[in-house]
């Protein structure tokens, strides 16, 4: 009696369910193919956009492992939704789908299951050959540049008062018999602006390995803190002088930001260094430094590309060096052909960034857009 | 009782960092070097947790016990990474370049491309794309305005940045125009930070009124 009763009601709500779903299109043109460009962790699924007054508020991604059942996935999609990437894949297996277009009075009509698709990984990402050919642009100006500085072309460099001001910072500390501080912020060793500080902290190292004045690197990461001795050491050598190197002048303080900027607070004020220089990335702990390092009187020389803490940085230290100055500064310093000839090679690069914004502005104007078109393939 | 004895603790603490006002003291001097001390503690412990237990040795340890021959791969750079360690002997110091070599310029590798993509192209576009909108007429006078001013700002700024051309005559007029430019926009950012700074203090102030008194009276 109670199996009939059951019947019954499961036939009812498939009888209402049938009739408020009248009117309801499947989605079409459903497909699930492999997603491009990926390492193979995900299936896109994709469907034609239903009409305005199809009804559908909404869809309902179900798939289905081979000899599985159906089981739904991710949120319910809104109506205008036409794609679905399903990321919760497992590599090696095959899945099909099916998408359920839901109406506003929860009625539901299925999709025709698609053919089984697999996530398979790409060796190369096609989207980025725009971005490859730019770089490969960008590479070729920068080792014409060289090769020409390499034979013998001289190759000018502007005047940069921040890096002018570095020998007197060093000269200032060793008359007054007092050390260097360097401080490399706080970013890692794959960070442009740490490798920027760390060819800096080269070249300081060779003229305070001349003048034998004391060089202090307090350190917020030990990757970075080991690449800094290295580097120091050879300066050092370079100089005929490892003798005067002191491994243990440079050092690991702490990864934590504050306590690393209170760290360093504590070293300038009981070791009250001539000279500092805070070379790299910084972040809100920028004024604490410059501000503490400002107090006790020692002459600062700053140097970030991170662009929110460059204005405290100039309020603060008597040279900064902005951005671009930065990368500058081991070829202003060294005065090398091959890093000079990089400089010049990463001016064409802007020139040529120069002239599609302005030839991108004509063109724009007269409403040809292929050059916006091409960044936007880049992008 | 937990959270009182806590709230004196932070409100101790922080009168010691503030006592740097002044000049330096050991209260100033005790808690950087608990700070300090704790936050590497800290890290170390994060970095055994988060670092080394799923990344080396649960891949290595299913290796060895049979479950997944995939992780005996994660011996690579176990060992590269191992020789960071080759510090601790001054003959084996040489040793560290590899790691560090590897590091640097497989991070720079991935970062490059990035950098040029977010940083270069991207913002290449933002520039001229307004004008597009100039073209078509669907853009305001105010907003004409402001494209224009962008462009004029960002040609200016970038001649600022030319290194290998000596900046006299119209190259020095331009890039001074650049600078201002870059000036103005340092000054907008150094009010918005302060801004947010002041708020900062304005939290620890109130966690010493409100809280800290409140335990008092």
């Amino acid at each position: 009696m109670s199996k009939t009763i059951q019947c019954v009601v499961v036939c009812l709500v498939l009888c209402v369910s049938l009739a408020f779903s009248q009117g309801l299109s499947p989605p079409s043109n459903v497909t699930a193919m492999d997603t491009p460009n990926d390492d193979g962790s995900s299936v896109t699924i994709k469907w034609d956009a239903a009409p305005e007054d199809s009804g559908i508020s909404g869809y309902q991604i179900l798939r289905r492992i081979a000899g599985g059942g159906l089981e739904e996935i991710g949120e319910m999609l809104p109506a205008g939704a036409t794609s679905y990437v399903d990321a919760t894949i497992e590599k090696g297996n095959a899945y099909a789908y099916i998408v359920r277009a839901v109406s506003g009075t929860e009625a539901t009509v299925d999709s025709n299951e698609t053919a089984p698709a697999k996530g398979t990984g790409e060796w190369f990402h096609t989207g980025k050959i725009p971005l490859f050919v730019a770089m490969i642009v960008f590479s070729i100006a920068v080792m014409v540049s060289i090769y020409h500085a390499r034979s013998g072309q001289e190759v000018f460099i502007r005047r940069i008062p921040g890096l002018e001001a570095v020998n007197e910072a060093i000269g200032r500390a060793t008359e007054m018999g007092r050390s260097i501080l360097y401080v490399l912020g706080l970013g890692g060793v794959s960070g442009a602006a740490t490798i920027a500080s760390m060819n800096i902290l080269g070249q300081v190292a060779r003229r305070t390995a001349d003048y034998e004045t004391p060089l202090h690197v307090p350190c917020n990461d030990p990757i970075v803190m080991n690449v800094v001795r290295e580097m120091v050491k050879a300066a050092y050598l370079n100089e005929g002088r490892p003798d005067a190197y002191n491994e243990e002048n440079i050092f690991f303080l702490t990864d934590s930001q504050f306590a690393y900027a209170a760290g360093v607070d504590g070293i300038m004020l009981r070791e009250k260094p001539a000279a500092i220089f805070l070379q790299g990335t910084f972040y809100a702990e920028s004024l604490i430094l410059a501000e503490t390092g400002n107090s006790i009187g020692a002459i600062q020389i700053a140097g970030t590309d991170s662009e929110h803490q460059l204005p405290f940085l100039i309020t603060a230290c008597d040279y900064t060096l902005i951005g671009e100055e930065l990368y500058t500064a081991s070829a202003y310093l060294s005065k090398e052909p091959m890093l000079l000839g990089s400089i010049r090679g990463q001016d064409w690069g802007k020139m040529i960034i120069f002239a599609a914004i302005v030839l991108g502005v004509i063109l724009e104007l007269a409403g040809i857009s292929w050059i916006t078109t091409l960044l936007q393939r880049v992008s | 009782m937990e959270k009182i004895i806590g709230i004196w603790i932070a409100a101790f603490l922080t009168l010691c960092i503030y006592s740097f006002l002044y000049r330096d003291n050991p209260f100033y001097r005790f808690a950087e070097y608990l700070f300090v001390g704790v936050s590497l503690g800290y890290s170390i412990v994060l970095q055994i947790h988060q670092g080394l237990i799923p990344f080396a040795w649960q891949p290595f340890s299913a290796a060895v016990t049979g479950g997944s021959l995939t992780g005996l791969i994660k011996l690579i750079p176990i060992a590269i990474g191992l020789l960071f360690f080759a510090g601790l002997s001054p003959q084996q110091t040489w040793l560290i370049r590899y790691p560090s070599a590897i590091l640097i310029g497989v991070t720079s590798g991935v970062a490059i491309p990035n950098v040029l993509q977010a940083h270069i192209f991207e913002q290449t576009r933002g520039t001229i794309g307004p004008f597009a909108a100039i073209h078509a007429g669907t853009l305001s006078g105010w907003g004409v305005f402001e494209a224009i001013l962008m462009v004029v700002g960002v040609v200016c700024t970038l001649t600022y940045f030319f290194f290998s051309i000596e900046h006299r005559g119209p190259v020095k007029w331009v890039s001074k125009v650049g600078i201002a430019f870059l000036m103005i926009g340092f000054g907008s950012a150094f009010g918005n930070t302060v801004m947010g700074r002041v708020a900062l203090l304005i939290q620890r102030v109130d966690f010493l009124l409100n809280d800290w008194f409140g335990t008092i009276f």
